[in-house]
């Protein structure tokens, strides 16, 4: 066993490439996904019928989809429309639209939950639009939803595992690669999921410090 | 402002009507079979300041937003400053919310729960309307906001964010943002209920204090105390109608209507702690 961690170490390269790839995918889609999802919680709460009945129809199709389902469709699907990405474009994709559904849903939610006469405050002093959104919805909706921001990113470094199925190459591809190649399975996977920990301690530790200084805004 | 005397009155040397800032003629509201609103008509001249009284749920808030088109009333007009809310000079086409909030930007709005952006400091808050909206330059707009809140005795709290203040704060940080887009009116609705009986006097004081300036008010309030002394002008609302208008003198101690004289016994019997310490 001792051997085996011997052997996973030596390739700790790989494992680090493996770590920076899957940070990249994660800080990006979560980024992309949080302007996405800005953009659809702000059509989920459209007095617009269509318009709200368009972003609730996909963001139930999200919620409803097996992430590894709907990563396979984008990689091996999307071509046969003739829309191709490399593994890594898929794979943000994939990770964008599907967890822009829950970001769009969190933030919805954080919204309905915000006093009404803060939001008519805005309206009173001549905000509207994307104003009204940017300069009053936006901060305490976000300051409200921090904490459910940071579950979701967490979900988005775990979702990213998953692309390891399209050879992406993160964190998850890597030890794979590695266990495969010396036959290391334990040792090879526990190193992952110890970094994959080290990771989701990282962005609690953000989460919860960026927490307690939204405490006096809210 | 500089025709008209601390009550409002024209004074002898203009022989020209006191300029309306307000005229709302014959407004409607129902929302669903609730008839909120019949037929309600209100003037307010520049300088005047009008208390709203009436028993809870009688629509006094309604009429506020549909003043500033926060509702849009089923009929009638409002007019501000002779240009009319809502619709377009001289045609019936509604207003886009863009043209509705340029002309909003005239009428400075206090909220009962004081409905102040939390994620901004004080000063901040009495900023952001004339910076963001009405676009008046950094520079004017902080010194105007730091006078303002000098004026509302919250200098010393500019860069504290709301959630740090007592209601009473949070009131006059309020006041101080509708006071900062240089409004033509200023809409106070029930501005003391969600307060504490002993942080009431801190608010009351800064509105009698614009009231003396010449500001421009509308004031729905319970608090009978500063409608006997601060109002030009009382005007009684119950079930959505104007039942009874007049002078603070005639409406105290001589209401001509059976459901005013009603209301006002109630309100001596109910809540006289609370007008009795405003009416100082």
């Amino acid at each position: 066993m001792i051997r085996d961690f011997g052997i996973t170490w030596a390739h700790r390269d790989q494992l680090i490439n493996g770590l920076i790839n899957t940070v990249w995918l994660s800080l990006w889609a979560a980024a992309l996904a949080f302007v996405l999802g800005c953009l659809v919680a702000m059509a989920l709460m459209a007095r617009t019928p269509g318009v709200a009945a368009a972003a609730r129809g996909f963001v139930d199709a999200m919620r409803c989809v097996p992430f590894l389902l709907f990563a396979y469709l984008v990689y091996y699907g999307l071509p046969s429309f003739g829309i191709r990405f490399t593994n890594f474009g898929a794979g943000l994709l994939a990770l964008t639209l599907y967890n822009a559904a829950y970001m769009a849903e969190l933030l919805r939610a954080a919204w309905a939950g915000l006093p009404r006469e803060m939001i008519e405050a805005g309206h009173a002093f001549g905000f509207t639009g994307l104003s009204l959104f940017r300069r009053i919805v936006l901060p305490p909706v976000v300051l409200a939803a921090i904490p459910m921001i940071g579950n979701q990113l967490i979900q988005i470094i775990k979702d990213s595992a998953f692309l390891t199925i399209i050879a992406v190459p993160e964190l998850t591809h890597e030890a794979s690669s590695i266990q495969a190649t010396y036959f290391v399975p334990f040792a090879a996977f526990v190193s992952a999921v110890v970094l994959y920990w080290l990771l989701c301690m990282v962005v609690e530790t953000a989460v919860g410090a960026v927490g307690r200084l939204a405490e006096s805004r809210r | 402002m500089s025709d008209t005397g601390p009550n409002g009155a024209a004074t002898p040397l203009s022989n020209q009507p006191p300029e309306l800032v307000l005229d709302v003629r014959g407004i409607s509201k129902s929302f669903g079979a609730l008839q909120v609103l019949s037929d309600i008509s209100l003037k307010v001249a520049r300088g005047e300041t009008v208390c709203i009284v009436g028993p809870s749920g009688s629509g006094k808030s309604t009429l506020l937003r549909c003043i500033n088109w926060l509702e849009a009333p089923d009929a009638g007009q409002v007019y501000l400053a002779g240009r009319q809310m809502g619709v377009r000079p001289g045609g019936a086409l509604v207003m886009s919310d863009r043209e509705l909030a340029r002309m909003r930007t005239r009428i400075g709005m206090v909220f009962q729960h004081f409905a102040l952006w939390p994620h901004l400091t004080v000063l901040q808050n009495v900023m952001e309307a004339p910076l963001h909206v009405q676009k008046r330059p950094a520079a004017e707009v902080r010194a105007d906001a730091e006078a303002l809140l000098d004026k509302v005795g919250l200098g010393d709290k500019k860069h504290v964010f709301p959630a740090r203040l007592s209601g009473g704060q949070k009131q006059r940080v309020g006041i101080a943002r509708a006071l900062a887009i240089r409004p033509d009116l200023l809409l106070f609705d029930e501005p003391t209920s969600a307060l504490d009986p002993e942080l009431v006097g801190e608010v009351i004081l800064v509105m009698r204090e614009l009231a003396r300036d010449g500001m421009t008010m509308v004031v729905v309030t319970h608090e009978m105390g500063f409608a006997r002394d601060a109002a030009t002008r009382v005007v009684f609302i119950d079930r959505g109608r104007v039942v009874e208008t007049g002078t603070p003198q005639q409406f105290f101690s001589a209401p001509t209507t059976e459901r005013a004289r009603q209301f006002l016994q109630r309100y001596a019997t109910t809540a006289n702690g609370s007008a009795h310490a405003a009416g100082r």
